[in-house]
């Protein structure tokens, strides 16, 4: 009687996802990663502020999609295998190893696993850099993005990236590029986080809701 | 009897592929169908679509990309999606093709019938509202996403949307079709009020473009119109002709 009058809340049985839009682009000198904040499970938002930009390691990060479980797994491995390379290599690590490290587990356990990590940061070899690992590829980009609302802006990505943009206008591309999609995508939303990563090291920043630009919303 | 359930299962979920907005993150399908029958015969021919439609003070301006496929066969690639209703009032088609045509037959056989006993042109509105009674009042056997747009004298342009499901509502621009989910992103960022004709031209033939490359199921050549109080300018733009985007 009791079962059928409260039943049990969807969100007990669904799986937590983070259903998102993540998305990073490289500039001159260094890279800019972007990310929303809302982890869902079913129609439910059981996060509103999770950081999905992973550190793997002092100047190489990670953005988070697909099952929560299953990414943040996978980038805590990868932040073990990078320690232990790059101590023993006595150098730090360059991005290229990082990605192939996501990518290895991306594709050994596709079946089991369903996450798209976007791997980005700056060496001293080849600069900044942006590698997608979608299902266990493994390719460099000027720029990625991907999760859920990564769909709705692949129009305006496709447009209005150019090449050798200062980093300023990278980190107002990336956080446009996150406020158009959490405004189409229901499983996109809440704060914006931002990281720049470059010779110097990592920055971390949070765009608050009231902060992001506003578009057109019709 | 059971012979047929498989097939019709097979056609409902090539209805859904048609103008679905959402699909898993990790896309790459491979056919698994027997080489002896080839994908387009056991599938709906459907004009998976990218369709857009813009008021301008003065009129509305009207696009649409022209490519039909039956699964992975693109059975036309020089379809007309801009259908007219009206001597001022057309109608982009998305979703099943059968499906738009009927209907688009059915309303330009009503509104006709309409404006004669009026005896006055038929406003936008009511072309919308005949499309939007019969996707709702069908919505069970229906696949079909429609923009209707044009001019009348008493509220010059207007655009209208009728996505699946049989909703409708006023909006002064609007995109439609599985193309559609691309240019959100790039359609909210770069629409302003109080646009010129000109403007809203290369606003939506860029859109269009930027749909076509990343939709498989559109393509081809971009289809605009004018509709306007002088009446209704068409133009295509071929695909050498595009605007071109540094990435794309």
């Amino acid at each position: 009687m009791s079962e059928e009058m409260f039943p049990e809340p969807e969100w007990l049985s669904e799986e937590v996802k983070t259903g998102t839009t993540i998305i990073a682009v490289t500039f001159d000198g260094g890279v800019v990663l972007g990310s929303d904040s809302r982890v869902s499970a079913g129609e439910s938002v059981v996060n509103r502020v999770m950081n999905k930009l992973s550190p793997l390691h002092d100047k190489i990060y990670c953005a988070l999609s697909g099952s929560a479980a299953d990414a943040q797994t996978i980038a805590e491995i990868v932040n073990y295998q990078l320690d232990v390379h790059s101590i023993e290599v006595e150098d730090d690590p360059l991005v290229c190893s990082a990605a192939t490290l996501v990518k290895n587990i991306s594709y050994k356990y596709k079946e089991e696993l369903s996450a798209h990590l976007i791997v980005a940061g700056w060496d001293r070899k080849k600069g900044g850099q942006v590698y997608a690992t979608l299902s266990g590829l493994l390719t460099r980009q000027p720029f990625a993005i991907g999760g859920s609302g990564s769909f709705y802006i692949n129009g305006f990505v496709d447009a209005e990236y150019r090449k050798n943009m200062t980093k300023r206008e990278c980190q107002e591309f990336v956080v446009n590029a996150l406020t158009l999609a959490m405004g189409r995508d229901g499983s996109s939303g809440g704060v914006a986080y931002v990281v720049t990563i470059d010779k110097d090291g990592a920055e971390e920043k949070c765009v608050l809701g009231n902060e992001l630009p506003k578009f057109f919303d019709q | 009897m059971c012979g047929l359930l498989p097939r019709v299962l097979q056609l409902r979920s090539s209805f859904k592929m048609a103008t679905a907005l959402r699909f898993p993150a990790n896309v790459s399908t491979f056919n698994n169908y027997n080489d002896l029958h080839p994908d387009w015969t056991q599938r709906e021919v459907s004009t998976g679509t990218t369709i857009m439609a813009v008021e301008f003070d003065g009129g509305v301006v009207i696009g649409a990309d022209s490519r039909t496929t039956t699964g992975a066969y693109i059975a036309n690639r020089v379809t007309d999606k801009l259908t007219p209703i009206h001597e001022r009032i057309f109608c982009c088609r998305s979703g099943s093709a059968a499906d738009t045509q009927a209907i688009a037959d059915a309303v330009t056989y009503q509104l006709g019938f309409h404006s004669i006993e009026l005896d006055e042109a038929p406003l936008v509105q009511t072309a919308a509202s005949l499309f939007r009674d019969m996707c709702y009042r069908y919505r069970e056997e229906l696949m079909a996403g429609i923009i209707v747009a044009g001019w009348d004298r008493r509220r010059g342009g207007q655009v209208y949307t009728v996505p699946v499901g049989g909703m409708m509502t006023r909006q002064p621009v609007s995109v439609g079709g599985s193309g559609s989910s691309y240019i959100y992103g790039y359609v909210d960022s770069n629409y302003r009020t109080g646009m010129s004709k000109e403007e809203c031209l290369k606003f939506t033939a860029e859109a269009l473009t930027l749909a076509m490359e990343r939709d498989g199921s559109s393509g081809g050549v971009v289809r605009l119109a004018v509709i306007s109080e002088q009446g209704v300018e068409r133009q295509a733009i071929l695909g050498n002709q595009l605007p071109k985007f540094s990435t794309v």
